[in-house]
C-alpha cells in the first residue's frame, strides 16, 4: 500500500506560518529587529545614446547609518544594471537571483539579454510575494531594441519612463529632474543632471547620504563610476594621530598599512583551463 | 509668495478660486494651507488684532515679526488644548526696510528662513530653493524661481491646480497678482508610446 506523503508545497510564495507567533510576541512587547534598509535616493534617466543610473551610498538600520559606502547599483547583465531601494537583503537577493537567471538564459539562447526579460522576471517574482519582498527598483539597460528605463514597485507593478526616481529621497531628486530634464541630453549633461539629483537627495533627505555612484550604459559599452562624487569628505581628521594617556612613554612608532600593495607582474603563462 | 488657488474636499476638487494669501495690516502677508475654515478663523483673529492696534492710534503698526509671534502663540495654545487649527502658515513682510519670512505649523513649530514652503512644497520645492536661492534676487528672478517650484508641484502633487497667484510685499505695501496659469510640457516622445517595448507595463 502506498503511503500518503504530506509534502510541503514546493512552489514559491510566502509561508505565513510564523505570523501568528510574531503577532503574539509583539503584543507581549518584544521589539522586532529593525531591517537594514537602504533609505535611499536612486535615479535613472535616458539620454541620447543610452541610460544613466545614479544612486547614493547610505544604508540605514532604523536611525543609525550602518554602511556609509554601500553599493546600490547592482549588476544584472553586461548591458543591464539595476538600482535598488527598500530592504537591502531583498534588493540584493532579488537582483542576484534574476541576474543568474538571465545568465542561464543567455547561454540557452546565445543572445544578449533584453531589459524586458529582466523586467518580467523581477515583476513576476515580486508579485508572487504580494509586496512582502520590499524591493523598489530602477532597472535600466541598452539592448538590441534600444535604451530602456523601468521602475519596479514592491507589489510588482512597473512603469516605463524617460526619467525615474525611487526611494525616500525620490521627491527631492524628482524636483531636480522635473525642472531640468529635456530630451536629447548629451552624456556629460546627463551625468551632471543625475549627480545633481542624487546630491539633492543626499542633502535634503535624511535617509540618503554619503557619496554618489553613477553607471552609464550605452550600446555595447558600460561605465560603472563608483563614488563618482564624494560631497561628504571627512574634513576634520585629528592631525595628532593616536595619542596615549599621559604616563605612557612612546618607545617606537611603526605604521603598518592594513591593505597590502600588491604588484602585478605581467609575465608567465595564464592558468591552464 | 506664490500659492495655487485650489481647495479640495477629500479627493474632490471643490473650489478652484480660493485666495489663500491675504494682506495683514500694512506690512505683512499671510499665506496658508490646510483647513480653509480654520484659515478664515485665523483671519478673524488677525482682523481683531489689527483693529485694536489701529485703535491705539499711536503711529506704530504691527510688523511681520509681531504678527508671526502672535500666530505662533495662538497655534501652540490650541495644540496644547488638543484642538489645533489645522493649518500651515507662512508669514512674510517688510517693515522699516527689514525683510521677514517665517512659518508656523499646526503644532506650533515656528522658524524664519530665507525660503519656506508648506505641505508637499517642503519635499519638492525646498530642495530646489536650497540650491538656487541667493541673496539679492531681483523680483523677476524670484518670480521665475517660484514658478519653477510651482510647476514641479503641479506635475507631482495630485491636489495641485494650474491657477496660481504671486504676491509681492515691499516697503510700499502688498500687491497680489491676478490668477494665471503656468505653461506645462507633456510632449516627451517617451510619454507617447511608453510600453512599445514592454507589454503590460504603464
Amino acid at each position: 500500500m502506498s503511503k500518503l506523503e504530506f509534502d510541503v508545497p514546493a512552489k514559491g510564495g510566502f509561508s505565513f506560518d510564523l505570523c501568528k507567533r510574531n503577532e503574539m510576541l509583539m503584543k507581549k512587547g518584544v521589539q522586532p529587529p529593525s531591517y537594514r534598509k537602504t533609505g535611499t535616493t536612486i535615479v535613472g534617466l535616458i539620454f541620447q545614446d543610452g541610460v544613466i543610473l545614479g544612486a547614493d551610498t547610505r544604508a540605514t538600520e532604523g536611525p543609525i547609518v550602518c554602511d556609509k559606502n554601500c553599493e546600490k547599483i547592482h549588476y544584472m547583465a553586461p548591458n543591464i544594471y539595476c538600482c535598488g531601494a527598500g530592504t537591502a537583503a531583498d534588493t540584493e537577493a532579488v537582483t542576484d537571483m534574476v541576474s543568474s537567471q538571465l545568465q542561464l538564459h543567455r547561454h540557452h539562447t546565445g543572445r544578449e539579454s533584453r531589459v524586458i526579460t529582466a523586467l518580467t522576471l523581477l515583476k513576476s517574482h515580486l508579485f508572487n510575494y504580494q509586496g512582502y519582498v520590499q524591493a523598489a527598483l530602477v532597472l535600466g539597460g541598452v539592448d538590441v531594441t534600444g535604451p530602456h528605463l523601468h521602475t519596479i514597485y514592491p507589489h510588482g507593478s512597473t512603469d516605463t519612463l524617460p526619467f525615474a526616481t525611487m526611494g525616500s529621497g525620490s521627491l527631492a531628486a524628482m524636483a531636480v529632474f522635473e525642472s531640468k530634464y529635456h530630451e536629447g541630453l548629451t552624456r556629460d549633461e546627463g551625468i551632471k543632471l543625475v549627480t545633481e539629483a542624487i546630491c539633492s537627495g543626499i542633502f535634503n533627505d535624511l535617509g540618503s547620504g554619503s557619496n554618489v555612484d553613477v553607471c552609464v550604459i550605452t550600446k555595447g559599452h558600460k561605465e560603472y563610476l563608483r563614488n563618482h562624487l564624494l560631497p561628504n569628505p571627512r574634513s576634520y581628521v585629528s592631525a595628532k594621530g593616536f595619542s596615549f594617556s599621559k604616563k605612557t612613554e612612546v618607545l617606537l612608532t611603526k605604521v603598518t598599512p592594513l591593505k597590502e600593495k600588491v604588484e602585478i607582474i605581467q609575465s608567465g603563462e595564464a592558468m591552464e583551463e | 509668495m506664490a500659492s495655487d488657488m485650489g481647495a479640495s474636499y477629500g479627493s474632490t476638487l471643490r473650489y478652484k478660486s480660493v485666495e489663500r494669501m491675504k494682506p495683514i495690516g500694512k506690512h505683512s502677508l499671510l499665506g496658508a494651507s490646510g483647513e480653509i475654515s480654520d484659515l478664515q478663523e485665523i483671519l478673524r483673529y488677525l482682523d481683531e488684532l489689527i483693529l485694536y492696534d489701529n485703535m491705539w492710534d499711536d503711529g506704530n503698526s504691527l510688523g511681520p515679526k509681531e504678527v508671526h509671534s502672535y500666530l505662533t502663540r495662538v497655534m501652540y495654545n490650541r495644540r496644547n488644548k488638543f484642538n489645533p487649527l489645522w493649518n500651515s502658515l507662512v508669514l512674510g513682510g517688510v517693515k522699516n526696510g527689514e525683510k521677514y519670512l517665517g512659518t508656523v505649523s499646526m503644532i506650533g513649530v515656528h522658524f524664519e528662513d530665507n525660503h519656506v514652503a508648506t505641505g508637499f512644497g517642503n519635499h519638492l520645492a525646498r530642495p530646489i530653493l536650497r540650491d538656487e536661492w541667493k541673496e539679492d534676487l531681483s523680483y523677476e528672478d524670484g518670480v521665475k524661481l517660484l514658478e519653477k517650484c510651482m510647476r514641479v508641484l503641479l506635475y507631482r502633487d495630485r491636489s495641485a491646480v494650474n491657477k496660481i497667484q504671486i504676491a509681492k510685499i515691499t516697503e510700499e505695501g502688498v500687491s497680489i497678482s491676478k490668477p494665471y496659469s503656468l505653461r506645462t510640457f507633456w510632449e516627451f516622445t517617451a510619454f507617447r508610446n511608453p510600453t512599445v517595448g514592454a507589454e503590460g507595463s504603464w
